[in-house]
């Protein structure tokens, strides 16, 4: 059984949770930019999250055989600090990256007018830099929520089959499905969505349009709900070409609007040593072997 | 520096040339042309974007001879280490011994060698660390690849800058005594560094480092 998590903030787990997921058949993760559990305080911390989410943690993956990218954006949350809002003027610098796969996770959280403005904004980035777009939908009024965050798709550049609808549940389902956006559901211990619902929702609402992942971050979660579903699905009926197309086809579908996805982690492992890299490199480059 | 400013673009190496892609090779050349130009924007969003223009195996090459190509100043590579991924980085400290003369990049290769990145370890001990870190540095960063598993077989006047170290034998010996004593192996490599520190030993035939400071036969 192959997994790809289209949603897991991997900076905030463990090694442990990179094999245990790597066990558990997670192949490709992807890793949006979101913050913290705690507030940062000027653009420059952005900066080095965003480095590590495009050094590090794909170092970090590839130890376990695992598959990394990002997206990058201004979460929600911090769109309402101005201390944070400058690195919108530095996100085009980090959009052509190869590795960014979207911009995400942008979206409302108290929907203000900050976050209208954030955004607009970014949805204009993603359809600028021929990105997709990973849109979280609110955790509170939650179905205000997804219309208002609906109508800025609407607005946007952005076709609907080039955004996903993140956090979806039975209430929002049905209204987002009908827009024609990818529907991304996260599923948690004891909120959001479990497993039983999930499977629930997928039999109601097909798997087509469908990506599920574990969001899992530094509060409580479980890096490995993306092959629980996988598992109960299975146990509920769902053939294996429905659990390969909601766990592998349809992220990478999604992701793969980019362009950018790489899924050859083979091919990142190869590159570890430096003196393979260099082949075919000009002349009077020195392999770093060679003494 | 000595060079004219090229009219046509690098040519790639044979190899590359048959192994790229059409659409890739015609990518390659037009970045090698435009970095022709000089260190602009469009040269950097070629350096972020050389792995889905090329294919990851042949990203490195690619970023490395548009960094050649561009002919860009100690402040330049600093930018785009800055910047960039972990991938551009590695690109940039690859081509240091070719771009750089004088010691003025070493905050890279520093900065580089505080990581854990193993690429990025590996990619800052070429010929340019070998020309110009301290001793100090240049022996602590031994020590890294024994324990991050980075092979010494990639690092740059490895014989030539261990050879007669009492220091580092001395550094080499603690490590070794404090691995038996908790009952762990002691690295092969860790032998290998040891004995190319021996004064004893026959002294290592000068080697050339990479091709002079430019990288340039013109
Ligand atoms: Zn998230």
């Amino acid at each position: 059984m192959r997994l790809f998590d289209p949603h897991i903030h991997m900076t905030s787990r463990t090694t442990d949770d990179y094999e245990a997921m790597r066990a558990a058949g997670v192949r490709a993760v992807v890793e949006p930019a979101f913050w913290l559990g705690q507030p940062r305080t000027s653009t420059a911390s952005f900066l080095d999250y965003f480095d590590s989410l495009l050094g590090w943690e794909p170092f970090r993956a590839a130890q376990y055989g695992i598959a990394h990218h990002c997206t990058i954006a201004l979460n929600p949350k911090e769109a309402n600090d101005p201390r944070c809002t400058p690195v919108l003027d530095e996100l085009p610098r980090y959009l052509v990256k190869d590795r960014v796969v979207a911009v995400g996770e942008i979206g409302y959280d108290s929907m203000t007018p900050a976050e209208d403005t954030a955004l607009a904004a970014q949805l204009q980035l993603a359809a600028d830099h021929g990105l997709p777009a990973l849109v979280h939908t609110p955790h509170r009024d939650k179905a205000a929520g997804l219309r208002r965050t609906l109508d800025a798709v609407r607005e946007s550049a952005l076709t609907p089959e080039r955004v996903l609808l993140d956090h979806l549940n039975e209430t929002t389902v049905k209204e987002a499905k009908d827009s024609g956006c990818w529907l991304g559901f996260s599923v948690y211990p004891d909120t959001k969505m479990d497993e039983e619902r999930m499977v629930a929702v997928l039999r109601a609402y097909g798997p087509e349009q469908a990506l599920v992942n574990s969001a899992a971050d530094w509060g409580r979660s479980d890096p490995l709900k993306t092959r629980k579903v996988a598992d109960l699905m299975l146990a509920e009926g769902f053939t294996e070409d429905d659990v390969d197309r909601v766990l592998w086809r349809n992220p990478v579908a999604f992701y793969g609007l980019s362009g950018r996805l790489d899924l050859d982690v083979a091919a990142t492992e190869a590159t570890h040593e430096g003196n393979t890299i260099l082949r075919g490199a000009p002349k009077g480059t020195a392999p770093a072997g060679q003494e | 520096m000595t060079h004219s400013a090229p009219s046509t673009a690098t040519p790639l190496p044979n190899g590359l040339r048959r192994d790229l892609t059409p659409p890739a090779r015609a990518w390659l050349d037009q970045a090698l042309a435009e970095a022709a130009q000089g260190m602009t924007p469009t040269t950097e969003l070629r350096l972020a974007e050389a792995a889905r223009r090329c294919g990851r195996p042949h990203a490195d090459t690619a970023r490395i001879l548009i960094l050649q190509a561009a002919h860009p100043t100690p402040a330049d590579l600093t930018r785009v280490y800055h910047r960039g991924t972990a991938e551009e980085r590695r690109a940039v400290l690859h081509s240091l011994p070719h771009l750089v003369a004088g010691p003025e990049a070493l905050p890279l290769v520093e900065d580089a060698l505080r990581t854990n990145d193993t690429r990025l370890l590996t990619a800052a001990l070429g010929p340019y660390a070998a020309r110009h870190l301290s001793a100090h540095l240049w022996r602590h960063a031994i020590l890294k690849c024994l324990f991050t598993g980075v092979p010494v077989t990639g690092v740059a006047q490895l014989a030539a800058r261990a050879h007669g170290d009492a220091e580092l034998a001395r550094m080499l010996a603690d490590f070794a005594a404090e691995r038996t004593a908790a009952g762990r192996p002691v690295p092969d490599d860790l032998h290998r560094v040891l004995a190319l520190t021996d004064p004893e030993a026959a002294p290592p035939l000068p080697a050339p480092d990479g091709g002079g400071p430019h990288g340039k036969e013109s």
